[in-house]
């Protein structure tokens, strides 16, 4: 096989893997704190309009991902306080969420849907980029994609390594046990399903500005809901979040190779395009066979309402 | 400062009051929107909300846009009490449609006769029925999540029913557009009343809500079901067969997503084209839940969501809006309905602050 495929097959893996580690890194957050959020579809939706709207109207991609992230946030502001404050059923809301994010944006996209953004230029990075092979697959990346790999050291380091990231995982296991010893279980989770929602709206704002630079409903098609069951199937764990959604990127990216390659492969488009669905069931059934492994790695408390009594 | 108190036991009286304060709020979210969008909020109320009824074509229009609804809530309804998150049915409406559609056109040009359209119904409850059995398969064998997997099938339900309709389902004499050859009468679902749209599959629909009442209410493995869901340990304790209740809460979802499915094809749209399902699958999730998951309720909110499809639809023709509205006041109304069920186990208490 030619070199430079290899070169430009792995770059594009990279670029499509790295939506899902940002909407991933920040659902894990959300899920250490306890927060089960199945609304990553509507926020990334709600960001990907966001923000392209405000990069068309600012001329600043930058711009562009603050807007994202504010819409992202904003999303995950109302889920929290139905769910945190209002004691709401987590997986109900968070469907409603979905449903309300993605058809928000709909409604709020439709005038932006003509509209093309100009190409955000790549940063190569000097002397790493030169490196035969892999540096053009690396360090020649738009800004996100950097990014995306400084969220990952940020993320693994708060929640092993510092005193604030071990709270947030104790109010995972146990609020009430936090909550007893004087931290404020309430206020960690809006903070950590806030952050959740930024990421999700950062995922959806390099959808819409940097990957496919223009607006389309149902863009997002199904990247939030893979980004949730990406962190299951990285059992909570940061890394094997960042491997498993360069494996979806790998997926995506080679069916769109086979598909544009004129190689005489008689399989419809179609079902190419539903490889990355299929391989989710697929990981999902590999890491689920044993229920220990999915018992013993979520937080304790994902998913159950927590209220201070008193 | 206002404090919420956890009540002595469920207030029933906010069980049923909480849906009716949601839709308030929705229609004062709406009526903000309206005017965020500078358009006159008592029209844009009269057009979406009122303009659909105005005439008996108008409330044939909604009882045809309910059936699915309907349909597919009362099915998912089963599952939920048991706490089985079937999301997909959207995908199991598609397949449904796609299997009834291949029986009516394996029957196309042959004589015809009840036997087409009796194999129709068939082929979409079993194939909404298959496409359910993955979830419920791979629930009880791998112990996969149930949402995840459901909504995966989905988007392969939508790429499929795209891959037949663009190869082997294709119009031959369509100049390649998308979509099937128009079924034979034979393949068509018989209209309830001249010079409208509504077919007998709202009386399927009725029916369903029926069985459905007394599966959930007057079964035993109903009362499993619902057990189940309550508590789980308490169900495990009484020996209840955990894996048929997952079995039964899924499939009774993909057959009755699957019956919306050929009522669809079989009914207002005549054939199979990519767009066969109208967010139908979602909303009925929405409908499940605004309607506690109760056939009656069910009923009353199908209406309700489909008067939601309908005002989308003239406020697009009325107020240049896109239709995708319905969609946000789906979503303000399921959103609203959950914060407000605070009030069911909850009250607000004014306490003087604690010096």
């Amino acid at each position: 096989m030619d070199a430079s495929i290899v070169t430009s097959i792995l770059f594009a893996t990279v670029v499509a893997g790295t939506p899902l580690i940002i909407v991933a890194l920040g659902q894990l957050v959300a899920e250490k704190s306890g927060v089960l959020n199945l609304g990553a579809e509507g926020m990334m939706a709600m960001g990907a309009i966001a923000a392209f709207a405000a990069t068309l109207h600012s001329g600043s991609p930058w711009l562009g991902v603050l807007a994202g992230m504010a819409a992202g946030a904003a999303m995950a502001l109302l889920f929290a306080v139905v769910v945190l404050s209002l004691m709401g059923n987590q997986v109900a809301s968070g469907l409603a969420l979905s449903i309300l994010g993605v058809g928000l944006a709909a409604f709020v996209g439709k005038p932006y849907e003509s509209e093309v953004l100009p190409t955000v230029a790549a940063w190569r990075i000097p002397l790493l980029s030169d490196i035969p092979l892999l540096g053009e697959a690396l360090f020649s990346h738009q800004g996100l994609v950097y990014f995306s790999w400084a969220l990952f050291a940020g993320i693994s380091w708060f929640l092993y390594r510092s005193r604030p990231g071990l709270v947030l995982r104790a109010v995972g296991e146990s609020p009430t046990s936090a909550h007893a010893i004087g931290y404020n279980a309430i206020r960690i989770r809006y903070s950590a399903t806030l952050f959740g929602g930024a990421m999700a709206g950062i995922g959806g704002a390099f959808l819409s500005v940097f990957y496919t630079p223009l607006w389309a409903e149902g863009m997002v098609a199904g990247r939030g809901w893979i980004a949730i069951a990406l962190v299951v199937f990285a059992t909570w764990r940061p890394l094997r979040v960042v491997l498993g959604a360069y494996l979806f990127g790998g997926v995506m990216v080679v069916q769109l190779f086979v598909q544009g390659s004129g190689l005489e492969i008689n399989i419809p488009p179609q079902l190419l395009s539903a490889l990355p669905y299929l391989a989710t069931i697929v990981v999902l059934v590999i890491i689920s066979r044993d229920p220990n492994t999915v018992r013993l790695n979520a937080p304790v408390s994902l998913g159950k309402p927590f209220r201070p009594e008193g | 400062m206002l404090r919420l108190e956890r009540r002595p036991e469920a207030s029933r009286a906010m069980t049923y009051a909480s849906p009716l304060i949601a839709v308030v709020l929705m229609l004062i979210g709406g009526l903000l929107l309206f005017a965020a969008l500078g358009k006159n909020p008592l029209q844009g109320f009269r057009v979406f909300f009122l303009y659909p009824l105005s005439d008996l074509y108008g409330i044939s229009e909604l009882l045809l846009k309910a059936t699915p609804l309907m349909l597919c809530a009362i099915g998912l309804a089963i599952g939920f009490r048991a706490n089985i998150w079937n999301i997909g049915a959207e995908g199991q409406l598609i397949v449904g449609a796609i299997a009834a559609s291949a029986v009516a056109l394996y029957f196309y040009d042959s004589a015809g006769g009840p036997h087409v359209l009796m194999l129709m119904v068939l082929a979409g409850a079993v194939g909404g029925m298959l496409w359910a059995a993955i979830p419920a398969f791979l629930k009880t064998r791998f112990n996969t999540n149930e949402i995840l997997v459901s909504l995966m099938l989905v988007y392969v339900a939508q790429l499929l029913v795209s891959w037949l309709v663009h190869g082997p389902m294709m119009d031959p004499d369509g100049f390649n557009f998308p979509q099937s050859r128009l079924f034979e009468d034979s393949a068509l679902l018989p209209l309830l009343f001249d010079g409208t749209r509504l077919n007998i599959a709202f009386l399927f629909a009725l029916g369903a809500l029926l069985a459905g009442y007394v599966f959930m209410h007057r079964s035993f493995v109903g009362f499993q079901m619902q057990v189940t869901g309550h508590a789980r340990d308490a169900a495990r304790y009484a020996g209840f067969p955990a894996r048929r209740i997952i079995w039964i809460g899924l499939l009774s979802g993909g057959a009755m997503a699957g019956l919306a499915g050929m009522s669809e094809v079989a009914g207002p749209m005549g054939q199979i084209t990519d767009h066969v399902s109208n967010n139908y699958g979602f909303a009925a999730i929405i409908v499940a839940f605004v309607a506690r998951l109760n056939p009656v309720g069910i009923f009353f909110a199908s209406l309700l969501m489909a008067l939601l499809y309908l005002g989308g639809e003239q406020a697009q023709q009325y107020l240049n809006l896109p239709s995708s509205i319905s969609s946000v006041f789906q979503g303000m109304l399921l959103m609203f309905l959950l914060g407000s069920d605070v009030f069911v186990n909850y009250r607000i208490r004014w306490r003087q602050a604690v010096a």
